[in-house]
């Protein structure tokens, strides 16, 4: 990586490089912090290549053991769409509430926190960031599933099912990040690590990411359509293959996504309150 | 600003609380353009209490924080400050030149980081992963750092901490050399020889009050007392040496070597030639911060030392911790 390239220091640099110098010409802008906030964010998530390949790998894994070997799975376009739409919306659910869950409440106990707090640049384009590098790292992990779905099964999409299929898996992930960022300024990472997993499980298992619903005896099925992962996997399925969606998804998806912004802001400020009243 | 009057950093009447805990009550403070101020106070004393609220991080419950006349809370103000992190803090798995590069990329004129490696002999660690640096590379990284902005201003949290005397000398030049160049500086340091080597003017805070706020020689003088080194056999133990020799307060003793403090060391020296006192090695020296930050912490009961401006308190907390 390349520095990159500043203006040098006017006419003649001074006694000391250094020195105070009144003039300020323009403060960065929002994007551009942003933007440098995202790249320095990616960069520190990608040296640490365990916490890639881990998102990476556990839906490919779970894809490899319980999809390609049922013929009745995989040998059905419907079905292995479905297989590969759940295990994506599972990898999406995970890697967000790990990382804002996990890396929030571990960001949060760095003594660089408070350091950044007093760089020239609000809260906004580290949050903004925050999210955008979620969404990548989200992204990645759907990779390698598109793939063993497409060169290992019948599953099939036209170009604009799946484009329309990543775009609702965006959305879906939204009320995912606000929860995880709801547990990371909530909690310690020792105490929050065990809770997203409490969480995680039993959602993604009620929302019919491991198991299709259609299996689930009538009483869990009521219980799985107010979930946020059922009704994000329904409304991903649709767009994938043209199923139905039961009426009440986007609600349920949304009503969840506004309960879950209220308890991320509520968490913030009382985190910034308890830290930095 | 650049010769203005205003000063560069300005708490008026700032009383901050911690639950029941009064951190800071009631304190002024300006410091002009171009400063080199020492913050001095035992720990829990209030200092990182105030240099929270000039940063920004903390408001105060009542009264002002100015940072070149904007609150520090405000983006554009902070613009103006530069600040080290903890050493410990610094993102392990990114590398020192994209530290440097990403803190600079905050500001609106940084200075360029090769430049700024250089200055601070980083320059061949550019590559390394921070992780990897030794304490003391971390400790220059950090103050280097608090400079990238070109800051009016820098606030030095125990800048030195852990370092050996090669590298505190470096960073005393570094920051020698940012004062030479027209900054302002708040330093507060456990080493009172570097703040008595850095700094032109000491305030000291206890118990969330300024205790005192003068020019480092007004300081050193209010002790009012000189220091006479000698070495000699012929002299008793240190608590019957004032008994023995009139004008001398106190007096300390390591093998044969003599400290005597006395508030008139010309008087002591002709009263030590003519007694006939058999002496070697006699040094007069000036008292040192340490022993004018004793006498204003430890004696507090005394009035002694506390400038009249500020009232007696009793504060109700020992503990007035600042965190």
């Amino acid at each position: 990586m390349t520095a990159t390239p500043h203006q040098p220091a006017a006419a003649s640099p001074g006694p000391s490089v250094t020195a105070a110098r009144p003039a300020r010409v323009g403060a960065p802008s929002g994007t551009r912090l942003a933007w440098l906030h995202l790249k320095y964010q990616f960069l520190e998530t990608v040296r640490v290549p365990i916490a890639v390949l881990g998102n990476l790998l556990f839906p490919a894994l779970a894809m490899f053991f319980f999809v390609v070997p049922q013929k009745e799975v995989a040998g059905d376009p419907i079905m292995a769409t479905m297989a590969v739409a759940s295990l994506g919306l599972f990898a999406i659910c995970s890697a967000s509430l790990f990382t804002y869950g996990l890396g929030v409440a571990e960001d949060r106990a760095l003594p660089f926190d408070p350091f950044l707090r007093s760089l020239p640049a609000g809260p906004t384009p580290r949050m903004v960031a925050r999210v955008l590098n979620g969404a990548i790292f989200s992204l990645f992990g759907v990779v390698p599933l598109v793939l063993i779905g497409w060169l290992f099964t019948d599953a099939t999409v036209t170009a604009r099912q799946l484009l329309s299929g990543v775009g609702i898996l965006l959305v879906v992930s939204v009320p995912f990040v606000l929860l995880g960022m709801a547990i990371g300024y909530s909690l310690t990472a020792k105490a929050a690590l065990p809770v997203v997993q409490v969480i995680l499980f039993p959602l993604a298992f009620a929302g019919g990411l491991f198991m299709p619903p259609m299996f689930f005896p009538h009483w869990l099925s009521l219980i799985s359509q107010a979930t946020p992962t059922r009704a994000g996997r329904d409304l991903l399925v649709g767009a994938l293959t043209g199923e139905p969606v039961y009426a009440l998804a986007w609600p349920v998806l949304l009503g969840w996504t506004a309960l879950f912004a209220v308890l991320a802001v509520t968490a913030y400020r009382r985190d910034e309150g308890r830290r930095f009243k | 600003m650049t010769a203005s009057l205003a000063p560069v950093v300005s708490v008026a009447g700032v009383t901050r609380r911690f639950n029941d805990v009064v951190a800071l009550d009631d304190v002024s403070l300006d410091i002009a353009a171009g400063e080199l101020v020492g913050i001095l106070g035992p720990n829990g004393a209030g200092k990182s209490t105030l240099l929270s609220l000039v940063s920004g991080q903390r408001k105060p419950d009542s009264g002002t924080v100015r940072l070149c006349g904007q609150d520090p809370r405000l983006t554009a103000a902070r613009a103006t400050l530069g600040l080290t992190p903890q050493e410990t803090g610094l993102p392990a798995t990114l590398k020192v030149r994209e530290v440097v590069d990403f803190v600079a990329g905050h500001y609106a004129d940084p200075v360029p980081t090769g430049e700024l490696l250089e200055q601070f002999g980083l320059a061949e660690l550019a590559g390394r992963q921070t992780g990897g640096m030794s304490g003391g590379q971390k400790r220059r990284l950090a103050v280097a750092l608090s400079l990238v902005g070109r800051p009016s201003v820098i606030l030095l949290d125990e800048p030195t901490t852990g370092l050996d005397v090669g590298g505190r000398q470096a960073l005393w030049l570094a920051i020698r050399e940012y004062h030479a160049g027209g900054g302002t500086v708040l330093l507060t340091s456990h080493y009172l020889e570097e703040v008595q080597a850095l700094a032109h003017r000491v305030v000291v805070i206890d118990e969330g009050v300024v205790r005192a706020d003068d020019t480092m020689t007004n300081i050193l003088e209010r002790v009012g007392l000189r220091r006479v080194v000698l070495h000699s056999a012929d002299l008793p133990a240190a608590d019957a040496v004032p008994a023995r020799l009139p004008g001398v307060i106190r007096a300390s003793r390591e093998g044969d070597r003599y400290e005597l403090f006395t508030p008139d060391a010309d008087a002591l020296v002709r009263e030590l030639v003519t007694s006939g006192l058999d002496f070697h090695g006699l040094e007069v020296r000036g008292a040192t911060l340490e022993e004018a930050f004793e006498q204003m912490v430890a004696h507090r009961s005394s009035d002694l030392l506390r400038p009249p401006a500020t009232p007696a308190r009793t504060a109700t907390d020992p503990e007035a911790g600042a965190r």
